[in-house]
C-alpha cells in the first residue's frame, strides 16, 4: 500500500537546544524526516528552536519556525498553518513532551492534527512506569521488583521492601535526569526527592538493584500491517549501573548465544506490540544476569533516540528515514533498503565487523562536580569506530575521543602489590576513563578474574584488552619492527604513535614507524558498510579502515574534496562545526566528489547520504593520511578542508600540509599566525589595531611581572584552546599564584620541579565593564563579506559561548560597525584568510580593541546564516575551494550586493542564548556545581529568539531556553557594590511590573533609598533566625522566589553566592548574574506582557514579511521541554 | 558463581599456519583453528551473528565449509543444549577472529576445543568479507582448508596448484544424494512434552522423515502435543503407513534434490493417501519436485538468519532463518496446476515468496492437505516469526481428522 493521500502537510517538532542527553542526534533524525516528507511531496511545517542545526536551514521544510516549543506558541503556529498531521517522534524527549502537552490541552483535537508516527496511549504505555511493568509482564518478561512512589516518605517505607542499594527512576524525564542509587536512607531521600521535583507528574520508580548484570539494547521498527524488525542489538560494555549514554557500547551483542539473543528478541517484538507503537522505532534495554541468565526489561523509549542514531550508523539502516515514511503509510517491505537498493527494508541488518562508541566527557569544565557515572547520563559526546574486530574497533573508538589520557598506554612500570589493589578498589567505581583503569589493571598481572569481580565487565571483552596487552608486549619485545609484529599491532588496534611509544622510539618515533609500515606494505583496506555483510553489493560507498586484505574503495574520475568533519561533541566544538562540514558537503557536491571523515555517530555529516563518500574514521593524522592516500589511488584530490570542524581538524593543519596534503583555504602557516600571539600582534600593529595588552610565561616570576606590568584584572589561559579551557580571570597577584600552581600540579614531572610550564600561559588584560563584540566574515583575498556583527548581551568576560547576544546589533552606531569591517578586512588580509575568518573586539569607551581572530569556521556560524539568510558555510566552502565573493554574488550564493553589516533597519532581531549543563552535575554530596559565568565555556547548546525587536527577540530566547521569564511574583536581588547603582532602574521598574522585590540587606538600603521598596530576607550565611525565619537559599529551594539578580563579587567570600545560584538553577528558576542580563531580562518580561509571541517563518523572514499574531491558549500554558 | 566458574580458557594455540584454497585458485592464509589436516567441500557463506553452535551441527551443511561473516566466533563456546544433532557436520568452518575465552554461563568448553575434539579442520585470521564477495560474484565452488602436515609433502611445502587439483578431486554439490549419509540408521520417538496436551494423549502422531533433521523440529511439534516418530531416509511407504500417522513431515537436508529420487517417490506415496503433509527446506524441494516442478542450484544460496519472506496468505512479512543452496522452481504468481501426472495432485500457489530476490519460499496445495517451506521455522538458529507454521500443520491435521470422522459417518450412513 502506498502512502496515504489523506495527509498534505505535516509539522515536525525538532528537540530544542542540544543538552546533555539529547543532542545532534535528533538533528539527524529530524532532517530525514524532512527530507522524506519532502520528497513525499507533502508540506513539512518545522518547529526547532535550534538555529545549529541544519533540520531549520530553509531548504530543509517549507515553513521552519526557528521559536520557542513551548503549547503556546506551537497552538499559534498550528492555528496559522493547519496541518494535517504531527509527527512527534524524531524530536527526543522534548517533542513528545510537546505533543502530549497540545493534546492535553486539547488543541490537536480544536484544529483536526492527527498525530502520526505514534498515540498517547502507547507513549504513556512506554514511559509510565507501572503501565510498562504490565505490558512486561504480559509479553512473558520480567521486570526489576519495584514500586512507585509519590513521597519521599513512601520511598523510605519501601526501602523494607526492596533492599538497598536501590535504584531511584523519576518518571518522564529525559537521559536519566533526576536518577540514581541510593545506597542508606539519607541518600534515598536526597535522591527521591529531586526526583519527585524533575518529574513533570511527581513521581519515581524505585527498584531492586540490578547493578553489573550485563545491558543490552535493541532497536526495533514496526509499521501498520505489524510488521516488526530489531535493526541492531547494542551491547554495553559497562554493566548496569552506568547510562547507556555513559558507557561503552558494542554492535552487535557479543556475548549471547543466539537462544539468549532470540529470547531478547521475541520480548522486545512482543512489548512494541502490546505498548501498540504504531509506526516507527523503538529502543528496548534489557538486563541479563550473567550467571543465570535472568532477563529483566529496564525500559523503552516510543520514539527515535540516541541509541537509534548509533544502531542507524552501526548499521547503514536509517531509522529516523524509515520511520518518517511508516508514519506517512508505507510499510517495511515496501521501502528499499537504501545500501543495496534491491532488497527491501523488511530485514535485519546483519554485521560483518564491530561497532564500538565511547562517550566523550567534560569534567574538567566542572571540577566540583561528582566524576562517578551513574544512572544520570553526563557525557557530552561521544566518538563511534568500526573495525573488523574488536580490539581494532575499540582502539579506533578511544583515539576518536581526542583527549589526554583516553587510549591505551604501557608507559611505566605497571603497577604492583598495594597499588594494584588500590587501581582494583578505584575500577571497581565507574568514571571517565575506567577502561584504562581495567587495561592498566590486566597489565599489571591481575586475572581476568579479579577485574571481572571488580567491574563486572563481561570476561570475553576483558580477555580482549588482555589480548591487547599481550600485543604491545610483542611490539615492545621483538628485536626488530616486522611485518607480522607490525601486522598484529594493526590488526589490534594499535596506532603508529602507540607503537612507536612501545618501541621507546621518542618524538619522531610515530613518523619512523609509519615509514617502516608503509616500508614492508602494511596498510589499511576499507571496508563498507552494506547491511547484510555482502550478501548483496552495495550502492553506498559508506567505508571504515581495517587491517585485513581487500579494499572496496571504487576508482573514481571526478576530482575529490576531503571534509574533516569535528569528532565527539564536547562543550566548545558542537553541533555548529558539523553544521558548516555539512554545508560544504552539499555545496560541493555540485562540482567535485565530496567525502566525509568524521568519527560522530550523532551527527548529520556521517549521514551517508549528505557527502558522495564517507569514511568513519578517527580524526588523528594516522588516520586522516590514510584515507587521503587511499582516495588518491582512487583518483585525482583537489585537497583537504581542516577549517570547518573546528580545532580538532585544525591542529591537523600543519602535521598534513608538512606531508605534501593540499589544505584548501587559509594556510596552516596563517592559521598558526593567528594562533601565535607574537605574530598575531604584529598583523595588528602593521594593521594600526590596538589590543588589550598581554604578555605570555612559562614561570610564577614571569607570570607576576607580566601581569604587574599590565595591571590586574588580567585574563589568564594556556595557549592553543579552545572553548576557554582552563582561563579565568585574576584580580590579584595571589590569585594568580593559585591558577600557576595548578597547572604546575597538572604537568609532567620534570616540569614540576623546574616550575616551568609545558605550554606558555596567555596573560591579557582584562577590559572590564567592556561591550564584546564578535564577528563572522568571509574573506577570499580580494574582497571581504561580513557574515554578520553580534552585540554580546554580557560585558567581556564571559564565554562568547555562553553569552547570549544580539544581531544585527541593537547599541552600535552604522560608524561603529564601518570601523568594524575595515578593522576584520585589515585582520583578514593581514593573516592571510581565505574563508571564514571569526574576530572578537572589546569596546571600551570608543576604544575598538581586537581580542582574538579565528581564522576558522566560529559556533557562530550557523547562527548568523539563520539571522542574516545567507548561508555563509556554503560560501566558505566554495571560497575554499577558489571561487570569488564577486562570483558567489553572481551565483546568488550572496547577496547581489550588501552583507550582514548592512542589514536594513526594518531587519528582523535574531537573539542567541546558551543554555547550560549545570542541573546535570553534582558535588558529591549531592549540591548542584556553581553555576556562574565566567571565561570558560560550559554551555552545550544554544536557541535563537527573533523577533520584529530585541524585547521580544530576548524573551522568545529565554522561553525557548529556560521556559521563560515570569510575569509576576517574587524577584530576589543580591548584587556586589560595584554594580549596585546600575540595578537601580532596571529594578525599579520590576517593581512597576508588580513583582515583589526581595533583598538582602545591603542591596536592600541602596534600593530604599532610590525610593524602590523590597522585603530584607536572611542570607545563607547568617543561618535561619531564632523562630526558623528562612535564608533566602530555603525559599528559593521552596519555590518562592521566581527569578533571582545575582552578580559574584569579583574575589573574596562567595559562598553566598554559589549556594543562591545552585538553589536557583536547582529549582529551575530564571536567574541573572551580571546586570546587562537583568535589563535585557526587564524588557522580556514587558514583551511577554504585551500578550501571546507572534510567529514568523524563516522563509516570511526571508521574504520581508511581517509576523502572525500569537493565538492566546486555550488551556493553561504548559511549556514542551 | 564467578566468572572463573563460568569461563573456559583456551590453551595457548600457536600460530600454525593453515591455507584456505577456492578451486579457482584463490589463497588466503590464516592461522589453523580446530583440527589441524585437510578438508574438502563446497565452501558457502553465513550471515547469521548469533547462533553458531547450531549451525556447525547442521546436518544440511554436511560436506560444506562455512565461511562465518560475523567476525567473532566462539565467544560464547560450547554447551550441552544447544546443538541440532549429535555432531559437527560442516566439513570445514572458516571465521576470523576465534575467541580466546568463551564468556557464557552456559558454556562447558571452548570451541575451538569441540572442533579439534570432532577432528573439524577450520581456519582463522583470514578476510572472510572478501571471500563472501567473491562467492557472491562467482558463486559457491569447491575448497579446501589445509593445515599442519597437510601442508607439506616429501618434506616440502605444496604448491598452490598441488592444492588446487586436490580440491578440484572432490565431488561437486550438484547431483550429490546426501540425504542418507546424515539420516538417523534406527527410528525414535519424540514424545509431546508434558502439560502440551489436555488429556495426556497426543493431539497428532507425525512420521518425520530425517533427511539431516535439527533436532528442535520434532521439538517444536512436541511443544503442540504432537508425538514425533524420526524415521530414517530409507523408509518405505509401507513403515509409514504401519505408525498409522496424522500427518507426515520431510525434514531439511543436504544435497541436490534433483538427486532425491526415493524421497520424492515416497512423497508421492504420502500425497497419493491424503496424509497432511509438512516439509521444511529440502522437503519443501522435495514437494516441489513430487508435484512436478524443477528445481535449480542458486548462484550462492541463502544462509542466514535474517532473511525476509512474505507470507502471501496474510501479506506479513517475516524474518526468517535460511540454509538453502538450491530452490524450487514454480511459477510465483497465481494459482498453477502442479504438472507432475497431468495435474493428478492439482492446484498449487505459491504461499510464500523471499522478498530479497523473489525466490519461491514455500508451496501450498489447494487440493491436497500439503504445504512446505523452503526456510526454517524451526529457527535453531534464528528468530521465532515463523512459528505459526507448526500450528498451521497441527491445525491441518486437526481438522483432516474431523473430515475424516465426518467422513467416516456418512459412510456408516451410507453402508
Amino acid at each position: 500500500m502506498p502512502r496515504r493521500t489523506d495527509i498534505s502537510s505535516v509539522l515536525v517538532i525538532g528537540s530544542g537546544p542540544i543538552v546533555i542527553g539529547q543532542a545532534c542526534e535528533f538533528d539527524y533524525s529530524g532532517t530525514q524526516a524532512c527530507r522524506v516528507l519532502k520528497e513525499e511531496g507533502l508540506r513539512v511545517v518545522l518547529v526547532n528552536s535550534n538555529p545549529a542545526t541544519i533540520m531549520t536551514d530553509p531548504e530543509f521544510a517549507d515553513a521552519t519556525y526557528v521559536e520557542p516549543i513551548t503549547t503556546e506558541v506551537l497552538t499559534s503556529i498550528i492555528a496559522k498553518e493547519r496541518p494535517d498531521a504531527l509527527l512527534p517522534t524524531l524530536g527526543g524527549q522534548t517533542a513528545l513532551n510537546a505533543a502530549i502537552a497540545l493534546d492535553e490541552a486539547g488543541v490537536l483535537a480544536e484544529y483536526g492534527v492527527e498525530l502520526i508516527g505514534a498515540n498517547i496511549a502507547a507513549i504513556q504505555k512506554g514511559e509510565d512506569r507501572q503501565q510498562f511493568k504490565d505490558v512486561v509482564e504480559k509479553c512473558g518478561g520480567e521486570s526489576a521488583r519495584s514500586l512507585i512512589v509519590h513521597t519521599v516518605e513512601e520511598a523510605v517505607a519501601a526501602a523494607g521492601d526492596l533492599g538497598y542499594p536501590m535504584v531511584v527512576r523519576p518518571s518522564f524525564t529525559m537521559g536519566g535526569l533526576g536518577s540514581g542509587f541510593a545506597y542508606d536512607e539519607e541518600e534515598l531521600r536526597r535522591i527521591v526527592g529531586q526526583g519527585l521535583h524533575y518529574s513533570p507528574v511527581t513521581e519515581v520508580l524505585l527498584e531492586e538493584s540490578i547493578l553489573g548484570w550485563k545491558e543490552y539494547e535493541l532497536e526495533l521498527m514496526r509499521d501498520k500491517n505489524d510488521n516488526v524488525v530489531v535493526v541492531c542489538s547494542i551491547e554495553n560494555v559497562d554493566p548496569v549501573g552506568v547510562h547507556t549514554g555513559d558507557s561503552i557500547t558494542v554492535a552487535p551483542a557479543l556475548t549471547l548465544t543466539d537462544r539468549e539473543y532470540q529470547k531478547l528478541r521475541d520480548i522486545g517484538i512482543a512489548v512494541i506490540r502490546e505498548v501498540g507503537v504504531d509506526t516507527g522505532g523503538c529502543n528496548i534495554q534489557f538486563a541479563v544476569d550473567p550467571d543465570t541468565g535472568r532477563v529483566i526489561v529496564i525500559e523503552m523509549n516510543p520514539r527515535v533516540s540516541r541509541s537509534s542514531a548509533l544502531a542507524s550508523k552501526a548499521t547503514g539502516f536509517p531509522i529516523a528515514k524509515i520511520a518518517a515514511k511508516l508514519a506517512v503509510g508505507y510499510t517495511l517491505d515496501e521501502i528499499p533498503n537504501d545500501i543495496t537498493q534491491v532488497t527491501p527494508a523488511s530485514f535485519e541488518p546483519t554485521l560483518d565487523y564491530v561497532v564500538v562508541k565511547v562517550p566523550r566527557f567534560a569534567f574538567e569544565k566542572f571540577p566540583a562536580a561528582d566524576p562517578t557515572l551513574t544512572t544520570t547520563m553526563k557525557s557530552v559526546g561521544e566518538a563511534m569506530a568500526l573495525g573488523r574486530n574488536f580490539t581494532e574497533a575499540l582502539g579506533k573508538a578511544l583515539r576518536s575521543i581526542d583527549k589526554g589520557g583516553a587510549v591505551f598506554h604501557w608507559d611505566g612500570e605497571p603497577v604492583s602489590g598495594a597499588e594494584l589493589d588500590d587501581l582494583l578498589v578505584r575500577i571497581a567505581r565507574p568514571t571517565e576513563n575506567r577502561i584504562i583503569g581495567v587495561q592498566q589493571a590486566l597489565r599489571a598481572g591481575a586475572s581476568v578474574e579479579q577485574v571481572f569481580e571488580a567491574t563486572k565487565i563481561d570476561p570475553w571483552y576483558l580477555d580482549q584488552i588482555q589480548l591487547v596487552n599481550e600485543v604491545a608486549a610483542a611490539v615492545a619485545d621483538a628485536p626488530a619492527l616486522t611485518h607480522d609484529v607490525l601486522r598484529e599491532a594493526k590488526k589490534h588496534g594499535l596506532s603508529d604513535a602507540q607503537v612507536a611509544r612501545l618501541r621507546g622510539m621518542g618524538p619522531a618515533g610515530e613518523a619512523t614507524v609509519r615509514e617502516v609500515r608503509y616500508a614492508l606494505g602494511v596498510r589499511p583496506v576499507y571496508k563498507t558498510v552494506d547491511t547484510c555483510a555482502a550478501e548483496f553489493a552495495a550502492r553506498t560507498p559508506y567505508h571504515y579502515s581495517s587491517y585485513d586484505l581487500e579494499t572496496e574503495v571504487a576508482p573514481r574520475e571526478r576530482e575529490a574534496v576531503i571534509i574533516l568533519g569535528s569528532g565527539p561533541n564536547r562543550i566548545g566544538q558542537g553541533i555548529e562545526f558539523d553544521y558548516s562540514c555539512v554545508h560544504a558537503a552539499l555545496t560541493l557536491r555540485e562540482r567535485y566528489e565530496t567525502i566525509m571523515v568524521n568519527c560522530n555517530p550523532e551527527t548529520v555529516s556521517t549521514d551517508y547520504d549528505t557527502s558522495d563518500r564517507l569514511y568513519f574514521e578517527p580524526l588523528t593524522f594516522e588516520d586522516v593520511l590514510e584515507v587521503y592516500q587511499a582516495e588518491l589511488a582512487a583518483g585525482p584530490v583537489k585537497g583537504i578542508i581542516v577549517q570547518l570542524g573546528g580545532q580538532t581538524p585544525l591542529a591537523l593543519a600543519q602535521r598534513l600540509a608538512d606531508a605534501g596534503l593540499p589544505i584548501l583555504g587559509t594556510s596552516p602557516e596563517a592559521i598558526d599566525a593567528a594562533e601565535d600571539r607574537g605574530e598575531f600582534g604584529r598583523v595588528l600593529v602593521e594593521a594600526g589595531l590596538p589590543a588589550p595588552a598581554f604578555g605570555t610565561a612559562r614561570s610564577l616570576d614571569e607570570a607576576k611581572d607580566v601581569a604587574a606590568g599590565i595591571g590586574y584584572p588580567v585574563l589568564v589561559r594556556p595557549s592553543y584552546v579552545l572553548g576557554g579551557r582552563g582561563m579565568e580571570i585574576v584580580y590579584s597577584a595571589e590569585q594568580l599564584t593559585g591558577y600557576v600552581e595548578r597547572a604546575l600540579a597538572a604537568a609532567a614531572a620534570e616540569d614540576r620541579t623546574a616550575g616551568t610550564l609545558p605550554a606558555p600561559l596567555l596573560i591579557d588584560r582584562f577590559l572590564d565593564d567592556a561591550m564584546e563584540i564578535d564577528v563572522d566574515a568571509l574573506y577570499d583575498g580580494t574582497e571581504l563579506f561580513l557574515g554578520g556583527v553580534m552585540e554580546h548581551i554580557e560585558e567581556a568576560g564571559i564565554h562568547s559561548g555562553d553569552s547570549a547576544c544580539v544581531l544585527p546589533p541593537v547599541s552600535l552606531s552604522e560608524q561603529e560597525i564601518e570601523r568594524i569591517r575595515r578593522s576584520t578586512e585589515a585582520i583578514a588580509k593581514g593573516v592571510g584568510v581565505r574563508g571564514l575568518l571569526n574576530v572578537q573586539y572589546a569596546l571600551v569607551s570608543d576604544v575598538l580593541y581586537v581580542l582574538e581572530a579565528n581564522p576558522r569556521a566560529s559556533r557562530t556560524v550557523p547562527f548568523v546564516s539563520k539571522a542574516t539568510g545567507t548561508s555563509l558555510a556554503k560560501a566558505a566552502a566554495r571560497v575554499m575551494a577558489g571561487e570569488s565573493i564577486a562570483a558567489l554574488r553572481a551565483a546568488g550564493v550572496l547577496p547581489a550586493e550588501g552583507d550582514g553589516g548592512t542589514l536594513p533597519l526594518d531587519a528582523p532581531i535574531a537573539v542567541k542564548e546558551a543554555v547550560l549543563p549545570f542541573k546535570r552535575f553534582r558535588t558529591a554530596d549531592g549540591t548542584v556545581v556553581d553555576t556562574v559565568l565566567g571565561p570558560e565555556m560550559r554551555s552545550t547548546g544554544e536557541v535563537m529568539g527573533f523577533d520584529r525587536d530585541f524585547p521580544h527577540a530576548f524573551a522568545k530566547s529565554q522561553a525557548a531556553a529556560f521556559g521563560g521569564l515570569p510575569t509576576s511574583g517574587r524577584v530576589f536581588v543580591s548584587v556586589a557594590d560595584r554594580d549596585k547603582r546600575s540595578i537601580v532602574f532596571p529594578v525599579k521598574r520590576l517593581a512597576e511590573l508588580g513583582f515583589e522585590i526581595l533583598a538582602t540587606d545591603g542591596t536592600s538600603s541602596v534600593l530604599r533609598r532610590n525610593g524602590i521598596a523590597s522585603r530584607v530576607v536572611r542570607k545563607f550565611s547568617a543561618g535561619r533566625g531564632a523562630d526558623g525565619e528562612p535564608t533566602i537559599v530555603d525559599l528559593i529551594t521552596a519555590g518562592e522566589v521566581d527569578m533571582v539578580i545575582n552578580t559574584p563579587s569579583g574575589q573574596g567570600a562567595r559562598a553566598d553566592g554559589y549556594e543562591i545560584r545552585a538553589a536557583t538553577t536547582a529549582a529551575d528558576k530564571p536567574i541573572a548574574t551580571t546586570v546587562d542580563q537583568l535589563a535585557a531580562a526587564v524588557q522580556g518580561i514587558e514583551a511577554v506582557l504585551a500578550g501571546p509571541f507572534a510567529v514568523a517563518s524563516l522563509q516570511e523572514h526571508m521574504a520581508g514579511e511581517g509576523l502572525t499574531a500569537g493565538v492566546a491558549p486555550a488551556a493553561p500554558e504548559r511549556v514542551g521541554a | 558463581m564467578t566468572a572463573s566458574a563460568n569461563a573456559v580458557t583456551t590453551p595457548a594455540t600457536g600460530t600454525d599456519r593453515a591455507l584456505i584454497v577456492l578451486e579457482d585458485g584463490t589463497v588466503q592464509t590464516g592461522r589453523a583453528y580446530g583440527a589441524r589436516g585437510t578438508t574438502v567441500g563446497e565452501v558457502v557463506f553465513n550471515t547469521g551473528m548469533t547462533g553458531y553452535q547450531e549451525t556447525l551441527t547442521d546436518p544440511s551443511y554436511h560436506r560444506q565449509i562455512v565461511v562465518m561473516t560475523a567476525p567473532h566466533i566462539g565467544n560464547t563456546g560450547v554447551n550441552d543444549e544447544d546443538p541440532e544433532s549429535g555432531k559437527i557436520w560442516v566439513a570445514g568452518y572458516v571465521v576470523r577472529d576465534a575467541a580466546r575465552r568463551a564468556s557464557s554461563w552456559r558454556a562447558r568448553r571452548t570451541l575451538d576445543e569441540e572442533l579439534a575434539a570432532q577432528g573439524v579442520v577450520g581456519i582463522s585470521d583470514v578476510d572472510t568479507r572478501a571471500l563472501t564477495r567473491h562467492l557472491r560474484e562467482l558463486g559457491v565452488m569447491r575448497a579446501g582448508i589445509f593445515s599442519g602436515d597437510a601442508l607439506v609433502r616429501d618434506g616440502y611445502p605444496r604448491t598452490v596448484e598441488d592444492l588446487v587439483a586436490e580440491v578440484k578431486a572432490a565431488p561437486a554439490m550438484a547431483g550429490a544424494d546426501l540425504a542418507r549419509e546424515v539420516s538417523t540408521d534406527e527410528a525414535y520417538v519424540v514424545e509431546p512434552f508434558e502439560g502440551s496436551t489436555p488429556d495426556g494423549e497426543p493431539v497428532a502422531t507425525v512420521v518425520a522423515v530425517d533427511l539431516g533433521i535439527k533436532s528442535m523440529t520434532p521439538q517444536r511439534l512436541a511443544q503442540r502435543g504432537v508425538r514425533v516418530h524420526v524415521v530414517p531416509a530409507s523408509t518405505t511407504i509401507e513403515q509409514i503407513e504401519a505408525y498409522a500417522p496424522d500427518g507426515v513431515f520431510f525434514s531439511n537436508g543436504p544435497g541436490d534434490p534433483g538427486a532425491a529420487t526415493h524421497e520424492v517417490e515416497l512423497l508421492r506415496g504420502v500425497l497419493d493417501r491424503g496424509t497432511p503433509f509438512f516439509g521444511i527446506c529440502f522437503g519443501n524441494q522435495i514437494l516441489g519436485r513430487a508435484l512436478g516442478y524443477g528445481t535449480y542450484k542458486l548462484a550462492y544460496g541463502h544462509r542466514g538468519i535474517n532473511q525476509p519472506v512474505m507470507d502471501r496468505r496474510t501479506g506479513k512479512v517475516e524474518v526468517t532463518a535460511h540454509n538453502h543452496g538450491f530452490a524450487v522452481d514454480a511459477p510465483l504468481d497465481g494459482e498453477s496446476v502442479a504438472p507432475h501426472d497431468g495435474g493428478r495432485y492439482g492446484r498449487v500457489v505459491v504461499s510464500h515468496v523471499g522478498l530479497n530476490d523473489q525466490v519461491v519460499e514455500g508451496l501450498e496445495c489447494l487440493d491436497l492437505p500439503a504445504f512446505s517451506v523452503q526456510y526454517h521455522p524451526e529457527a535453531a538458529a534464528g528468530p521465532h516469526d515463523a512459528a505459526y507454521l507448526f500450528d498451521r500443520f497441527v491445525e491441518l491435521m486437526a481438522s483432516r481428522r474431523s473430515e475424516g470422522s465426518e467422513a467416516a459417518d456418512q459412510n456408516i450412513k451410507e453402508s
